[in-house]
């Protein structure tokens, strides 16, 4: 019987590739031409050097949550419970407590978020009935030395901004139609950093808020 | 025993020393362009961040981090090694390329001396039979390991090396018909004058070094023939086991190859330490003007302090802080550059007041040492000699880098196919080609045809 025909076994090279040697050049200059833009242009590297620069994140970018304040100075949230409901990960822990000079009534006594848990997915903003809970802040350096510190709780999230600019509410502020529903233009602006009213005794003391 | 009586092992010493430390002395340099030069051609900045008081030197600083990294770390010796042999294999590595080197011509003779660590009449063969050593570093350190990759790794190296060796052997066999000689002093000088007479200008030593030169890949394990330490199968290949300054060892011994083939190249196929179209001669007659020549460069230092300046005005200065240590680094690096300027105006002058041709012990101790033999058109030789070969084998070596960050590895069969069906025949062929152009042309082509030399 006849041996089948030996089949030749292709590499799926042409004969001028097989030789290495025109496609070895092809690729060093190809390589060159890379090193001596690199050189004149030192900006063109898309390398964000970190400490020292800081990459912007866009308007959307989900970062640390906050918590807003109305211009009486308290806290939007009413305890409805719809973040902690919907939350995937199920990191949002509120105490509820009665405010009954107030026209809410409701408010969260304690408000944490356990940042290690969380997934950054934004159903709690989504959810919330009230505007009062966003991640528009852009931080992304989300830190510390103890899980009990990963913990943000009420003061260190309504405080969050201190210093920084709230970036969301600017563009907003600059672009109404973009604006989410509950946002009111013309409202004045909460000076941020302002202490929120604390109508629960002890609820400050009860987790120390991150110094940044 | 007089002074005379120790000069010999003085300068014997004193010639060990120098290519020692010009080894070293180029393998940092060496590892820090293998990361600046993957970085630069993977559009990254690279090693940019360690610095002393602020002065990062485009990341030269992280290879002395390396240093200290490498010599602070513990040195594990696994307990299934074969220890004595084990311990041995890095050495062996390292200090087979190192003597690999003592061949090498650095320069024109110095008031006599040879600038090269021994004249061995072999030459050329030693270079040979000191790179057929180096694999058994990595054969002693894949099979001591006791460890079925490193074992691979070494097995790999040395079918890699021995099937490799041959077409290298058999290219050098070009040269020798060529030059006469297998002294690698003697091919060096053959080559001077004319850039035509670089070996690499005739058609057989065209073909010599591409071979010659895609062996030497092989046999320093640099991509794309570095299978011996493959790590996508083979872990870490046959330094898998070893850390601290045993695999520092390896690691230098790797880039100590690198040197060695590129300088052996050099002098085989590109005129050694010979600048085309300047012999040796030429050089020591002119002095001065060779003096003056390097004032030439001082524009070049200009512009390069020029753009260290521009680089003040990059985001990443200006987004530091203030009172950041790197903020003053573009000013430092302005005042060096501008320093050297300065310096190559200086020697420049030095030339044209003729001081070169007038450099003795006497002259420049104002008249109290009795010697008078002048030495400063040899200095001057010497100087360029080294220089020269020195840019050609850091060309050689940036070629390595730049390969390795270009292509990908070979697979087993392809590089075996290279090896003994490809390059063998071609070396073979173009050995009997050499043999036939040398009878009909004894002093190369042109020589021949125009009769100049
Ligand atoms: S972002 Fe998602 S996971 Fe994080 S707290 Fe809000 S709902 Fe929970
Ligand atoms: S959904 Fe909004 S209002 Fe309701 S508990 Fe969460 S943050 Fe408070």
């Amino acid at each position: 019987m006849a041996l089948p025909a030996a089949r030749k076994m292709s590499s799926g090279m042409s004969a001028g590739e097989s030789i290495y040697l025109v496609e070895m050049l092809k690729g060093l200059a190809l390589t060159m031409t890379h090193i001596i833009k690199n050189i004149f242009d030192q900006d063109r590297f898309r390398t964000v050097e970190y400490p020292d620069v800081r990459k912007s994140m866009t308007e959307r970018y989900r970062g640390a949550h906050r918590l807003l304040l109305r211009p009486d100075g308290k806290v939007k949230c009413v305890a409805c419970m719809c973040c902690p409901t919907i939350c995937p990960a199920k990191c949002i822990t509120i105490i509820a407590g009665e405010d009954p000079n107030d026209a809410a009534e409701k408010f969260p006594v304690e408000f944490d978020i356990d940042m290690l848990r969380c997934i950054f997915c934004g159903f709690c903003v989504e959810a919330c009935p009230k505007d009062a809970i966003r991640m528009d802040t852009r931080i992304y350096e989300i830190n510390a030395y103890t899980r009990q510190a990963m913990v943000h709780n009420k003061t260190y999230m309504v405080n969050l901004m201190d210093g920084l600019k709230p970036p969301a509410e600017e563009f907003y502020r600059a672009n109404p139609d973009n604006a989410p529903a509950g946002f009111a233009g013309d409202e004045p602006a909460v000076p941020v950093g302002q202490p929120f009213v604390n109508l629960a005794a002890g609820a400050e003391a009860s987790g120390a808020g991150r110094a940044r | 025993m007089t002074f005379d009586d120790v000069l010999p092992y003085l300068v014997a010493l004193g010639r060990c020393v120098f290519a020692v430390v010009f080894v070293m002395q180029i393998l940092p340099l060496l590892i820090w362009a293998e990361r600046k030069g993957a970085a630069y051609i993977q559009d990254r900045p690279g090693p940019n961040r360690a610095h002393v008081m602020g002065i990062r030197a485009a990341g030269l600083v992280h290879t002395l981090n390396d240093v200290v990294k490498l010599i602070m770390k513990e040195d594990i010796v696994p307990g299934h090694v074969e220890k004595r042999y084990w311990a041995a294999a890095p050495v062996i590595a390292m200090s087979v390329a190192l003597c690999t080197f003592i061949v090498v011509p650095f320069g024109d003779n110095f008031m006599g001396y040879q600038l090269k660590v021994s004249d061995i009449d072999g030459g050329l063969l030693f270079v040979l039979a000191a790179t057929g050593m180096g694999v058994y570093g990595v054969m002693l350190a894949g099979w001591a390991s006791n460890n079925k990759f490193s074992l691979l790794g070494g097995l790999r190296a040395s079918a890699q090396m021995v099937s490799y060796e041959l077409s290298m052997g058999l290219s050098a066999v070009v040269v020798f018909l060529i030059a006469g000689s297998v002294s690698l002093s003697a091919i060096a000088e053959m080559q001077a004058g004319a850039i035509w007479n670089w070996t690499v200008f005739t058609p057989m030593g065209f073909i010599a070094f591409v071979l010659f030169w895609t062996a030497a890949f092989a046999e320093t394990n640099r991509t794309p023939f570095d299978l011996p330490e493959g790590e996508a199968e083979l872990v870490g290949g046959y330094h898998t086991e070893y850390s601290s300054l045993r695999f520092a060892l390896f690691f230098m011994a790797e880039y100590a190859n690198m040197i060695v083939a590129s300088s052996v190249t050099a002098t085989l196929f590109f005129g050694g330490y010979n600048l085309p179209f300047v012999t040796p001669a030429q050089l020591r007659e002119h002095a001065d003007w060779v003096l003056m020549a390097a004032a030439l460069a001082a524009p070049t230092f200009v512009y390069f302090a020029y753009e260290a300046n521009k680089r003040k005005q990059r985001p990443f200065y200006q987004a530091l802080p203030a009172g950041d240590a790197r903020l003053k680094e573009p000013m430092v690096f302005v005042g060096l550059w501008l320093g050297a300027a300065v310096a190559h105006v200086g020697i420049g002058i030095a030339g044209a007041l003729g001081l070169a041709s007038k450099l003795s012990l006497n002259f420049i101790s104002f008249g109290y040492l009795e010697s008078t033999a002048v030495f400063g058109p040899d200095l001057v030789t010497a100087i360029v000699g080294i220089t020269v070969l020195a840019a050609k084998i850091l060309f050689g070596c940036w070629f390595f880098i730049w390969v390795r960050w270009t292509v990908p590895r070979f697979r087993y069969d392809q590089l075996m196919d290279l090896g003994w069906k490809r390059m063998l025949p071609l070396a073979l062929g173009n050995v009997m080609f050499a043999a036939i152009w040398v009878a009909f042309f004894p002093t190369g082509l042109i020589s021949t045809l125009f009769g100049s030399k």
